[in-house]
């Protein structure tokens, strides 16, 4: 009996010891990564990042056209996924009680947040680019469009659902018509929560890179013809760090440090509003 | 005060002044008529656009379809296990980036599963309460940075360092041994499928490891307790009580992490090498199915490279969708589960 | 004022005998408790007696669930909880730091208020215990298993259910199962908190009858908010009241003539 259960401790210290390991595996590689980037980024950070336009092959330059042109392929996408998102999450929240469409689309939804983004980008092509015959920034923007849809109609709905009943009756107490208890009361009291949705959303397009692949591909020179090929930095880092230049490898660390900053920035930020509105 | 007497209360309520006259002035018809059908528009257009949702999934799969008909006429089931890929002679194969997508995934779970196993026993069961939440949120972070910058990272600093140590320690161990030996042949090149799937495995640990921490939470701590109060430690509460407990949800956890993996585009890109060759050793470069699409889509030439390509995207999606809907419906069972009682 | 004590009626065999002086298997000295900085128990002292059972009673919050969880180091599961004094178990204090909690656990089981089968069949439920400890072979199992659910008074139920899952039981036997579980590790002590007051009045009396059994063989010390079970089932009572122990006497004297008004106003109502 002795043997037995000194041999159990030994597993059970053992067991949990190896557990120790793996959450120092997972953090020690978050931080080799980070910090790589930053040490790697802030080498290649200049002024010039921001002022001139991606260079050719061999000389240096700047990502300011790949800078504006994710800005604004980010915007678009927002702004075109965003009301799909938040309209298709009250369907979700608000009339998704009965019937078989909203337990249907809560379904695929979570299946679309999860797909491979390529994919997406290779959709996109074939209903867009493929019948313009050319790349552009719309193309983009939709691709991107996609990707916030499912983010942002997960938040929405969660967000309603936590909305207590109470406060609905009320405003139908008054009289008020359904469509406006949903948009002025139900909708507008977890305002904040919705926006963090948005917020996450912004920062998962940010860093994706496939989907622009096929649909803006990329324009070494500044444009702003949302019809053309546009820049971004994604697409610009692929190239570059995928090169044998120098100084496009530094361009491209320089650029994923901007985007990891972006996208962190985000993120902080959705956490700090969530919690704001959580402790009200 | 009047008094109250019996025969008192008749004249009472006779002094009492008469009850005026409420009129209740109905809504005007038209008024209410405009907001029944401002309420039925407005729930349209919710309803339209959950449609929306509906109507890209299949979108996204006529299309893929649609776009792989020339490669699926010619090609047929060959396809799927053909290992040819010569855009000159245009004859296509899915065979290597089938293998290769599902070999760095298989890699990524192999590597990713224990370690997101531990990290969660450590969250639930050993970290101090304070410590719970940063360490949280720092396995989250994991989850938030973008795949190029593990593509680069991999790249740049995984990749020299596996080709100059790791891979060469391997192909002097396990490369000598029976049977597994041939996994570890080859030049030590730093890029290929197992660097891949090393990285593939750090992206898909937070994932995996959050939901196995949430269902690990939401074990009745009263189960526990009776396991401890038999006497035993803790890697036996955890090994015999709350493992078998929670096994829906991990295991939809580590389909969910499967998903992800699968899709994955930009890190495997950068690190796989990009080789339409079938290698046992998996020290060797390879092609999964998104680094081939994002390697080659761009500048494939003619109808049928082109539609490969998409047949390509089309048996990604199919595989993706499949396991996804699975572990969707193992986590969703497990929600409903949770209403029962031991 | 008048007190129909006559509800409380206890059962001969239960009172203990005056002359002979029980030996003590758990003594509790200057106990005293705290959750973080609230203190959950002042100054408890008592003695538990060997093969006998000890009930503990008082209303909610009053800290018998506390008390009777210092008995095995329950609370040690959790950080924050914090317990000082003397607790002495076979002549040891096992409140000291260098204490192995799993032997200690092995030697005082516990059955908690909710039923709480292990996901597992209802053989794997009582072998998974004895397991920890013994090395049996297949056959000498198969007998504890079946002498401890004999024990439980379930062997009748389950002999042809032990395949199955033990949570396909009922309530009143899943925590007999419970109970089973319990004695399988062969411990010379059993807590029970509270172990009726999830289940039926039939099941209740099941247990309450496997407790006058059971206790021939075990120390037992019972959690219970229900008065009269105190009365039908143990040897000696603690009432306790805000984290203190106001009085502790064999049962019948407790109930027939308490010592302190406090006592008296809540065995008779008064408040609760």
């Amino acid at each position: 009996m002795r043997s037995l259960y000194s041999r159990r401790l030994f597993v059970n210290r053992f067991n949990l010891f190896m557990s120790l390991l793996t959450m120092a595996f997972g953090l020690a590689f978050l931080f080799w990564i980070l910090f790589t980037l930053f040490a790697a980024g802030f080498n290649a950070f200049s002024a010039d990042l921001f002022t001139q336009m991606t260079p050719p092959p061999g000389s240096k330059g700047g990502l300011l056209n790949a800078i504006v042109g994710s800005l604004l392929m980010a915007a678009m996408g927002t702004a075109i996924g965003t009301p799909i998102g938040i309209l298709a999450g009250i369907y979700l929240g608000e009339y998704g009680s009965r019937g078989w469409l909203a337990p249907c689309t809560r379904f695929i939804n979570d299946i679309l947040l999860s797909a491979p983004s390529i994919i997406i980008g290779l959709f996109i092509y074939e209903i867009y680019v493929f019948r313009v015959g050319h790349f552009s920034a719309w193309a983009g923007a939709l691709a991107l469009a996609l990707i916030v849809i499912p983010v942002v109609v997960r938040t929405t709905e969660n967000m309603l659902r936590l909305v207590p009943d109470s406060l609905r009756e009320a405003a139908v107490a008054l009289g008020t018509p359904q469509w406006k208890v949903i948009v002025k009361v139900t909708l507008r009291s977890v305002r904040a929560g919705v926006i963090t949705g948005v917020l996450l959303a912004v920062a998962r397009i940010s860093g994706e890179t496939a989907p622009l692949l096929f649909t803006s591909l990329n324009n070494q020179f500044w444009t702003t013809d949302l019809n053309a090929p546009m820049a971004n930095l994604p697409v610009v880092i692929f190239q570059f760090a995928m090169s044998p230049y120098k100084d496009w490898q530094e361009l491209a660390w320089a650029g994923a440090l901007l985007i990891t900053l972006a996208v962190l920035v985000l993120n902080v930020m959705a956490r700090v509003l969530f919690r704001q509105t959580a402790t009200k | 005060m009047l008094q109250t007497t019996a025969g008192a209360i008749p004249t009472i309520i006779d002094a009492l002044p008469p009850r005026p006259q409420v009129s209740v002035a109905k809504m005007p018809d038209p008024k209410q008529k405009s907001v029944q059908l401002q309420d039925l528009f407005f729930r349209a257009l919710t309803r339209c656009f959950a449609f929306l949702v509906l109507a890209i999934l299949l979108g996204i799969i006529v299309s893929l379809v649609y776009g792989s008909l020339p490669a699926i006429e010619r090609f047929g089931f060959g396809f799927l296990v053909s290992s040819e890929w010569n855009p000159v002679t245009e004859k296509f194969g899915a065979l290597v980036p089938i293998v290769g997508t599902l070999v760095t995934s298989f890699i990524a779970l192999l590597i990713g599963v224990p370690v997101s196993f531990g990290i969660a026993l450590f969250l639930t069961e050993l970290s101090p309460p304070w410590l719970k939440r940063p360490l949280g949120t720092a396995i989250e972070l994991l989850a938030a940075i973008p795949s190029i910058i593990y593509g680069m990272w991999g790249l740049f600093v995984l990749a020299p360092l596996f080709a100059d140590h790791v891979q060469p320690w391997l192909i002097s161990t396990l490369g000598m041994a029976p049977v597994i030996g041939a996994l570890f042949k080859g030049p030590p090149q730093g890029i290929g499928v197992l660097t891949a799937g090393f990285v593939l495995a750090i992206m898909v640990i937070p994932f995996i490891a959050s939901v196995m921490r949430d269902v690990f939470d939401v074990v009745p701590p009263v189960l526990k307790e009776s396991a401890y109060a038999i006497g035993c430690t803790t890697w036996e509460v955890v090994r015999n009580i709350v493992l078998p407990y929670t096994k829906v949800g991990v295991i939809g956890g580590i389909m969910l992490g499967l998903g992800r993996a699968l899709g994955e585009t930009m890190a495997v890109t950068f690190l796989i090498g990009n080789a339409h060759q079938l290698n046992a050793s998996i020290l060797a470069p390879g092609n999964s199915i998104a680094s081939a699409l994002a390697n080659e889509f761009t500048e494939a030439v003619g109808d049928l490279y082109t539609s490969a390509l998409i047949e390509l995207g089309l048996i990604l999606f199919v595989i993706t969708f499949i396991v996804l809907a699975l572990a969707k419906l193992l986590l969703l069972q497990l929600a409903k589960g949770e209403g029962r009682t031991t | 004022m008048s007190t129909n004590l006559d509800i409380f009626a206890i059962r001969p065999e239960v009172a203990p005998k005056a002359e002979a002086r029980t030996p003590t298997k758990i003594a509790v000295r200057h106990l005293d408790f705290y959750y973080g900085r609230f203190q959950a128990l002042k100054d408890i002292n008592l003695e538990i007696a060997e093969r006998r059972v000890t009930a503990f009673i008082g209303p909610s919050g009053c800290g018998k669930s506390t008390l009777l969880r210092t008995l095995n180091r329950m609370y040690s599961l959790y950080p924050g909880h914090r317990a000082v004094g003397e607790i002495v178990f076979n002549g040891h204090n096992i409140l000291d730091a260098g204490v192995d909690l799993n032997t200690l656990r092995a030697k005082i089981g516990m059955v908690f208020q909710k039923p709480t089968p292990f996901p597992m069949s209802i053989y794997d439920n009582i072998a998974f215990g004895v397991r920890l400890y013994e090395s049996l072979s297949p056959r000498e199992m198969d007998e504890r298993v079946e002498w401890a659910l004999t024990k439980a008074a379930m062997w009748d139920e389950a002999r042809t259910k032990l395949k199955q899952s033990g949570m396909a039981l009922s309530g009143g036997q899943q925590q007999r199962l419970c109970i089973a579980r319990a004695v399988a590790v062969k411990p010379e002590v059993l807590l029970l908190d509270e172990p009726t007051s999830a289940l039926d009045p039939i099941s209740t009396a099941k247990i309450e009858e496997l407790i006058s059994e059971l206790k021939s063989e075990y120390t037992i010390a019972i959690v219970t908010h229900n008065m009269q079970q105190a009365a039908r089932v143990s040897d000696y009572t603690a009432y306790m009241y805000l984290g203190e122990l106001i009085e502790f006497a064999a049962t019948d004297e407790l109930f027939l003539k308490p010592r302190r008004k406090e006592t008296e106003d809540y065995i008779t109502g008064r408040f609760g």
